[in-house]
């Protein structure tokens, strides 16, 4: 109990410091600019990022690569039951962000996948016209309401993130992710924690088979390989808060602008 | 009298020839990328594949602009001298990162689907790389730079959201940051990627 409530007095603290009133588009997307994110403690960060570049060779490389030797077939429904289960985050957080129309949509997307896609292997909703699914999570709901994003962070295992986001990200062990409730938090006899662990590393092997000549690429071709994942991370980030599939609204044109100047 | 009609005729000459001669960004887009996937198609060692691609990039791209833009505010502190010598640097290390990262794929298809025009300098075109077996549809777009419409060039090109030039510029961002803003270490860390 006392656990919990330090959890959250911390979590409410840092919050309350990073937070700027201000819901406008404009306002979020320029507190989220990735180049107005701080990189507070770059040393440390640099160190975290290459111990996860350490782990990322000797097992999710590996695991990524035997992964893509499968037939797409498989890939896709593993992938696409990994999504199913994200739902269950995704939907509580587009009510918390006022998106009652999109809630509506994936509630619909999770229960027809569920069953009729047999555990999300099938996305089955997607043919039923149901349009396409957008993850969400309490790092994007609180930049929605204003919350800035705080510093850059890269953690370990977990990988880039900011403070906001790794602060937030405590909600789904306080009772935020229906998934880690059934599975770990109460004893349901159905699930176990193996069953919450697994369908995290199948997440993260996933990604990075998904990924795995562009991130190779892009190690090969980096002057600075930490400052590209970094701006990359936090590019897709903004671009997700925003909510945006239009590149020209993340884009600062002035920076283009000055060139001819 | 007789000199303004000759002037008002040249005028409106030139204001034609400029208008029939100038190249609509969707097309040369288009254009670009079908010449760079005949490349990737043929039957070519990957040497031949990386200098022809080279080619085509030194005709496309503002690789300038580009290398001026990555630089950021920086590069109103350097001389003559310096700009040159980056800008040299610059190019070889565009060249070579480019054609590396382009000369993996093996007959990519690219369909340019619309554009929107954001100003006289510039026009946002939008196209899909086709999905295959190994990777997912995916979503390119690309900034091309308009101010002579005869000679459309490429700035930057942004996958799904990320835009390459951004990414560029925070990489000699934080490279210029870890060594006190010295161009220097900049040239010597360019000097090395290309010698590689």
């Amino acid at each position: 109990m006392m656990r919990r409530f330090t959890i959250l007095l911390v979590t409410t603290f840092a919050l309350t410091f990073n937070a700027v009133a201000g819901t406008d588009g404009e306002l979020i997307l320029k507190k989220n600019q990735p180049s107005e994110i701080k990189d507070c403690s770059e040393k440390f960060n640099r160190a975290t990022f290459a111990f996860n570049q350490a782990l990322d060779g000797a097992i999710i490389k590996p695991l990524a690569s035997a992964y893509n030797i499968l037939p797409t077939s498989i890939r896709t429904g593993v992938g696409n039951s990994m999504d199913n289960l994200s739902n269950l985050v995704t939907i509580p957080n587009n009510i918390l962000q006022g998106d009652l129309k999109k809630a509506g949509v994936n509630t619909g997307r999770l229960i027809i996948n569920t069953t009729l896609g047999i555990f999300g292997i099938f996305d089955v909703a997607e043919l039923m016209g149901l349009s396409e699914y957008e993850k969400e999570d309490y790092g994007q709901t609180l930049a929605k309401h204003g919350v800035g994003p705080g510093c850059y962070i890269v953690l370990p295992i977990l990988g880039p993130s900011t403070t906001r986001d790794a602060i937030s990200s405590v909600a789904n062990f306080m009772g935020g992710d229906p998934w880690y409730n059934v599975s770990i938090k109460n004893d349901t006899q159905y699930f176990s924690d193996i069953d919450y662990y697994a369908s995290k590393v199948t997440t993260g092997v996933d990604f990075r088979a998904k990924n795995y000549d562009a991130i190779e690429n892009l190690e090969e071709n980096s002057l600075d390989f930490y400052a590209s994942v970094k701006s990359l991370y936090l590019q897709d980030r903004q671009q997700k808060i925003l909510n945006t599939k239009k590149t020209i609204n993340t884009q600062n044109d002035s920076d283009w602008e000055e060139l001819d100047n | 009298m007789k000199n303004y009609k000759l002037i008002f005729l040249i005028l409106i000459f030139l204001n034609n020839y400029i208008i029939s001669h100038s190249i609509e960004p969707d097309v040369f887009v288009q254009s670009t990328v079908n010449r760079a996937s005949k490349v990737l198609s043929e039957d070519l060692t990957k040497k031949e594949k990386i200098d022809k691609l080279k080619l085509i990039a030194k005709e496309t791209v503002d690789i300038r602009g580009i290398g001026f833009y990555t630089l950021g505010a920086i590069r109103k502190n350097l001389n003559d001298n310096e700009k040159t010598k980056y800008s040299k640097l610059f190019e070889s290390y565009f060249l070579k990162s480019f054609s590396s990262r382009l000369s993996e794929y093996t007959n990519p298809e690219i369909d340019v689907q619309d554009k929107e025009v954001l100003n006289e300098k510039y026009t946002i075109v939008n196209s899909l790389l086709k999905a295959t077996n190994e990777r997912p549809e995916i979503k390119i777009t690309w900034r091309v730079y308009t101010k002579d419409p005869t000679n459309p060039l490429i700035r930057d090109l942004i996958i799904e959201g990320l835009s390459l030039a951004r990414t560029q510029k925070e990489e000699f961002a934080s490279i210029l940051n870890s060594n006190n803003n010295d161009i220097n270490a900049l040239f010597k860390v360019l000097e090395e990627f290309s010698q590689e």
